[in-house]
This record gives C-alpha cells, sequence and structure tokens, in this order.
C-alpha cells in the first residue's frame, strides 16, 4: 500500500514538471527568435499576422460573434494577412497578459483586444513590445503603440428608438440594460430620445440585471418589464434572452450587436447592430502602408462600423420610411443624436437648444434624459 | 400592488425556482446516504448542454430531457467511483466534478452556441385546476416540467420516508457501519443515491436550457448550482422543505426586477446574497436544534465509509 502511494506521488510531481517545463518552453523560445525578426515589417513578401482576444465565445450570437465576422470580413478583404483569435478571454490582468503576450510570442504585429476590461493588460504588454499594434476596443488609455476604437452607437439606437416609439400601444417600452456605466446610460438615453421624437408621451422603463450574459436572469427581467405594462423591450445584453420573452408574450423587442429575428421572428423590429468589418480592414492597410498612428477611433454610421439591423416584418412601410430618412440625415451629418434642447428626468435643461454635447460629455454621461422611468444605481 | 402583480411574481417565482428545486431533490438523495456531491453547478451545465445537443438533433425536447438526466447521472459516478470505491475526499472530488462540468460543457457545447432551438417545452394550462383563482395561474398554468418537479417531490418523500429503499438510504446516511452490520450493501446504496442525485441535477440543468431560456449559452447556470447546494441545508434534507425554499430563492430574484419597475430601488448585489444568508441563518437554527432534537444533516455526511476502520 505504501509502495502505491510513494509510486503516486512519484508519477505525479513527474507530470506536474513536465508541465511546467512545456510551459516554460512555449513562452521563452518563440520570445527571443521574435526579437532577431523584428525588424523587417513590410514588403519581404511575408504574411503580416493579426490576433484577436475575445471576451466571450465566438458563437454567443452578439458582441464576440460581431467581431469575429468583422475578422473574417478583413481576412475576406486583405489576401496578404493571417489572422487567428483566442476566445473565452476572462479579463482579469493574469489571463489577458498572458494570452496577449503569447500572441506576440507567436509573431502577430496587429493585436485587437476586444473588451474594455483588457485596457490595463493591453498597456502593460504594449509597453513590453513596442513594435507590435495594440488596438483596444471602447477603452480611453492610448500609447505610441496602442490605439482605442469604439463607435457611435447612440445613432443607430436613436433609429431603432423611433420604431419602438411607433410600435408601442401602451406607451411604456420596456429596456433591460447590464451594467451601470456611461456606455449603457447614453445607450437607454439616445434610445429613449428616439422614442420621444416621434411619440412624446411613451416612457422607458429601465431595469438593471447586472450581468452581460445570464440569459435566464435577462429574460426574467423582460418579463418583469412585460407584467409591468411594456409591449416593447429593448436592451443591452450580450445574450438575446430578452427576445424571447418577448415573443412568447407576443410583444415585440428591438435587438442588439447583431440581427436577432431568428431568434424571435415575431417580435424582433430591428435593432443597432456593429459593423466592425470596414474599421478592420481599414486599420490594417494603414498598418502595412505604414501610416498608422495611435488614435482614439470613435466611428460614426458613415463610417460603416455600426448600423441598424434588416425590419421586421411587422415594422409598416410609414415607420420604415420616417426611420431611413432620419438615418440619411445622420448619415450626411444634418442630424445630432444629443443636440439641445435636452432635459433630464426633473426637467431640467441640460444641453441647452444650439448646442450639442462632446464626445467626452458622451462618454461619461451618468444621468438619464426626460422620459426614462427608472434610476441609476448608485456604488 | 395589485394581485396581478403579485400573481406575476409568484408564478414567476415557480418557474425560477424550478432548475433550483430539481438540482436540490437530487442533492437531498445524494446527502441523505452520507455522499457530499459539490459537482451540482457541473452536473447541471453539462445536463443544460447535453440536453440542448439532443433536442436540437432530434427536434424533441422529451429527448434531451432524457439526455440531460443521463448525462447528469453519468458526470455523477465520476463522483461515485472516487469517493465511494476510493474513498477520495469528497469536498475535493465535488469541486473538481464543477470544474470539470463547466470546462466540458462549454467544450462540447460549443458549435450548439448561440443558436435557438425549433421545438421546446411550452406552458400548457391543466384543465380545471389552471381556473382556480389565484392558486391556478401561479401552480397551473407553467411548463410540463414544473408539473413533473410537483410530482417528483411526493415520489421522492414516499420513497425516502415509506420504503424499504428510504429507510437503508437514512440508515447508510445516518450510521454506515450499522447499516453494513444489518446486511445492507453500503456502497451500493451510495452509488444509487449519487446517480439519482446527478440525473436530476441534469434535469434541473435541462430545465434553463429547453424550457426556461431555450438556448445553450456556456455557464448558463450561473451559480444556480450552488444555491440548490445551500438550499439543500435550507431544507434539512427534506423534499417539501426543499420544494419551498427553491420558490423562495427563486422568488427573490423576481421580486428585485419586479420592485425596480416599480422605482423601489433595493441594490442587486443585496438581493444576490440573500439566499445564502437565509441558508446560514438556517443552519444556525438547525445546529441548535440538533443539540435537543434529532434534525439536521445525516450523521455520517462527508465521511468516506472504510470497512475495516471500525
Amino acid at each position: 500500500m505504501m509502495k502505491m502511494k510513494k509510486l503516486f506521488g512519484l508519477a505525479a510531481m513527474l507530470v506536474v514538471m513536465a508541465l511546467v517545463v512545456a510551459g516554460c518552453g512555449g513562452g521563452q523560445t518563440p520570445a527571443s527568435t521574435d526579437k532577431k525578426e523584428d525588424a523587417p515589417k513590410e514588403g519581404t513578401g511575408e504574411k503580416l499576422k493579426v490576433a484577436y482576444i475575445y471576451v466571450g465565445p465566438v458563437g454567443d450570437a452578439g458582441w464576440t460573434y460581431a467581431h469575429d465576422q468583422g475578422r473574417q470580413y478583413l481576412e475576406k478583404e486583405l489576401p496578404n494577412i493571417e489572422t487567428s483569435f483566442v476566445e473565452s478571454v476572462p479579463e482579469t490582468p493574469a489571463d489577458a497578459e498572458r494570452v496577449l503576450t503569447d500572441l506576440v510570442n507567436k509573431g502577430n504585429k496587429v493585436i485587437f483586444a476586444t473588451s474594455f476590461g483588457y485596457m490595463d493588460s493591453v498597456l502593460k504588454v504594449a509597453k513590453k513590445y513596442p513594435d507590435v499594434i495594440f488596438l483596444h476596443c471602447s477603452g480611453y488609455k492610448t500609447d505610441k503603440n496602442v490605439g482605442t476604437y469604439f463607435g457611435r452607437m447612440y445613432q443607430p439606437r436613436f433609429l431603432s428608438g423611433m420604431a419602438a416609439g411607433k410600435q408601442t400601444k401602451s406607451n411604456t417600452i420596456g429596456f433591460v440594460a447590464a451594467m451601470p456605466i456611461p456606455e449603457v446610460v447614453w445607450g437607454i438615453n439616445s434610445f429613449t430620445l428616439g422614442v420621444k421624437s416621434v411619440n412624446p408621451t411613451a416612457k422607458v422603463k429601465v431595469v438593471w440585471t447586472n450581468t452581460w450574459y445570464d440569459p435566464a436572469k435577462e429574460k426574467d427581467a423582460a418579463k418583469s418589464l412585460l407584467d409591468a405594462g411594456a409591449d416593447v423591450i429593448a436592451m443591452h445584453q450580450d445574450t438575446p434572452g430578452p427576445m424571447q420573452a418577448a415573443e412568447e408574450k407576443g410583444a415585440f423587442s428591438v435587438g442588439y450587436n447583431t440581427d436577432m429575428r431568428q431568434f424571435a421572428p415575431k417580435a424582433v423590429l430591428t435593432g443597432p447592430v456593429w459593423n466592425w468589418g470596414p474599421y478592420y480592414v481599414n486599420t490594417v492597410k494603414a498598418v502595412i502602408d505604414g501610416t498608422w498612428k495611435s488614435e482614439q477611433y470613435f466611428g460614426s454610421m458613415a463610417d460603416g462600423i455600426i448600423d441598424l439591423a434588416p425590419y421586421g416584418d411587422m415594422v409598416s412601410e410609414d415607420v420604415r420610411k420616417l426611420v431611413d430618412e432620419k438615418k440619411q440625415a445622420i448619415l450626411d451629418g444634418k442630424f445630432e443624436v444629443f443636440a439641445g434642447p435636452i432635459k433630464d428626468q426633473s426637467g431640467a435643461v441640460k444641453v441647452p437648444e444650439g448646442k450639442t454635447m462632446t464626445d467626452e460629455e458622451v462618454l461619461n454621461m451618468m444621468w438619464f434624459v426626460e422620459g426614462v422611468d427608472g434610476s441609476i444605481p448608485k456604488k | 400592488m395589485d394581485q396581478g402583480i403579485i400573481i406575476a411574481i409568484l408564478a414567476t417565482a415557480v418557474t425560477a425556482g424550478t432548475p433550483i428545486l430539481y438540482a436540490a431533490l437530487g442533492e437531498i438523495i445524494t446527502e441523505r446516504s452520507g455522499t457530499l456531491n459539490l459537482g451540482v453547478e457541473g452536473m447541471m451545465l453539462v445536463g443544460a448542454v447535453s440536453g440542448f445537443m439532443a433536442a436540437y438533433v432530434s427536434g424533441n425536447p422529451w429527448l434531451g430531457f432524457g439526455a440531460a438526466m443521463a448525462a447528469g447521472g453519468a458526470v455523477s459516478l465520476i463522483h461515485a467511483f472516487l469517493t465511494i470505491t476510493l474513498r477520495a475526499n469528497q469536498v475535493v472530488c465535488g469541486l473538481a466534478l464543477t470544474i470539470f462540468g463547466t470546462g466540458f460543457s462549454s467544450y462540447i457545447g460549443k458549435p450548439f452556441v448561440g443558436i435557438p432551438l425549433k421545438e421546446t417545452f411550452k406552458p400548457v394550462e391543466i384543465p380545471f385546476l389552471s381556473d382556480i383563482p389565484v392558486i391556478g395561474p401561479i401552480f397551473f398554468n407553467h411548463d410540463p416540467l414544473v408539473y413533473i418537479s410537483y410530482l417528483l417531490i411526493i415520489l421522492l418523500a414516499f420513497l425516502i420516508y415509506r420504503t424499504r429503499w428510504g429507510l437503508n438510504l437514512r440508515a447508510v446516511g445516518e450510521n454506515p457501519a450499522a447499516a453494513d452490520s444489518a446486511g445492507i450493501s453500503v456502497s451500493i446504496t451510495r452509488y444509487q443515491s449519487v446517480f439519482i442525485g446527478g440525473m436530476l441535477a441534469g434535469a434541473g440543468g435541462a430545465y434553463l436550457s429547453l424550457a426556461y431560456a431555450p438556448s445553450w449559452l456556456e455557464n448558463m447556470t450561473a451559480g444556480r448550482g450552488w444555491i440548490a447546494v445551500a438550499l439543500v441545508i435550507f431544507a434539512m434534507w427534506d423534499p417539501y422543505k426543499a420544494l419551498l425554499g427553491s420558490y423562495i430563492f427563486g422568488g427573490v430574484e423576481a421580486l428585485g426586477f419586479r420592485l425596480q419597475t416599480m422605482n423601489v430601488t433595493i441594490s442587486p448585489f443585496f438581493l444576490k446574497m440573500l439566499p445564502y444568508i437565509l441558508t446560514i441563518v438556517v443552519l444556525i437554527i438547525v445546529t441548535r436544534e440538533t443539540k435537543t432534537r434529532k434534525v439536521g444533516a445525516p450523521a455520517a455526511l462527508g465521511q468516506p465509509y472504510h470497512r475495516e476502520d471500525r
């Protein structure tokens, strides 16, 4: 018996040691070769390697799926590059830094980090590898070789709000919101402004789930809004749970991230969607041409990075025409979503007539506009 | 609050509590035999993904439900083998099972993430019973899996308290040595109870992926397995109290969103911790009660049985 135990212990130790050795080997050998070949960047005929790290699985039907569509578009458009991705990478520094370093060691020259939580890890790793270009989605910190990118999602959100405002009969629209952060708050505000522009008596009821990713909980939150009299459900979540709740109750819904009609064909009116492909192509092209500079990119509908999903069958011709006209105005730069006068929930004028909120103000927005029924939880 | 909203909250409490109820009932059977299985979360996830895959491929949710139970049971046998046959530490094995189940379900479920299921469990009104005011809409206007859980409670309570098998089960959980000398096979009884526990945890997972939010997404149980483990203590190892507890735990979540729609703000973090606070309170009471009366955990819970150690 004792002998067996000793043997087991020995075997376990050997396995652990083998793993440690393998781990070190995998991490360090490519790093040293990398340093030698970092000089020639373009024109050698070698394929440029581009990598992505994703916070969720590529099949989440939402956020990460949209990024991966962009990656595939990039690979199709630019033949002389090679792309790869690592999915479901936690936002903890230990994991994010390990994956980022690993991608650098594999010879990637451009790395897209597609979630807010990777921000500090990206900056830390970028300092160590100045010859690699990092692009961080939705963050606000840059460096010589770190740029950020995001989209003015409030434009299509406003348009989807118009469709919802026209569809509602009860004049109560529910909004399932994930986290009380500016991105979600300005999403709700722009949606509400869209609703009010066509239906001044309607209000938007907000429920917070405090999760990005829990289909059962998100669905339950949508149900509670439907019970409270809402007949259209909008959302800022990563799963189609709220859409399913609306479909079951015979209500309508507004999707997010991707075209969500397949999940609730009778419910989804339309929805704001991401279209990362053109941005990825332009950025990688700039890197190849040597014209890339670190910047904070905040793309608009005119750039094609964001759009409105195709309408569901229940959206009438009149509404389509109305929304399409507004869309054209946004594309032509004739209409600004956050142009005054805008009042907050108490009725006080926050943005006076003739003024438009700056990007800085939008990105730090932590108050609700008039017409939102709900409050932002304090920390 | 008018009556309609209260009924809606209670009806949601029933559906939100059902996945926890299945898993907790399974864990009650498992723990009654003296085996602690902390792998509920993992078994639920494997059940959820297998159920979804089977239902997607076959187009029949009932086949999915069956597959989920089989898969949950299969995973639990790993635990049974490690803790009953090899007498490994039950806590460590259970935790490992949860980690394994989380990873394994993500791995095999990859191609199925984010696709809608065509045939799902839909609410069915039970004639007559659903017409009873208040009670009808709360309890008898759900999908078939909810009704099965009602029957399951009665069945399990009967098994535990009224049959020879249940007596053996409890004997093994209280005093395996005595049970052994009375001619009851400790390991066979424990294998059976762990397997039943795994099947029911799988069923709880399938309720999420086939009825509650019909889709498969990584880690979709989101901690419900742990709530089920806490619920077993809350219920003091009794199926009927598990029914009450699971609806309270499910109702807490439903209530949170309804309060928000009425502009009453309670921190969601507070609501999230409420089930566990309730469990701690019950634990305190139970521990005090055990000194005076005979209630509480099976005496041999968590201890591997070694015939030679007697």
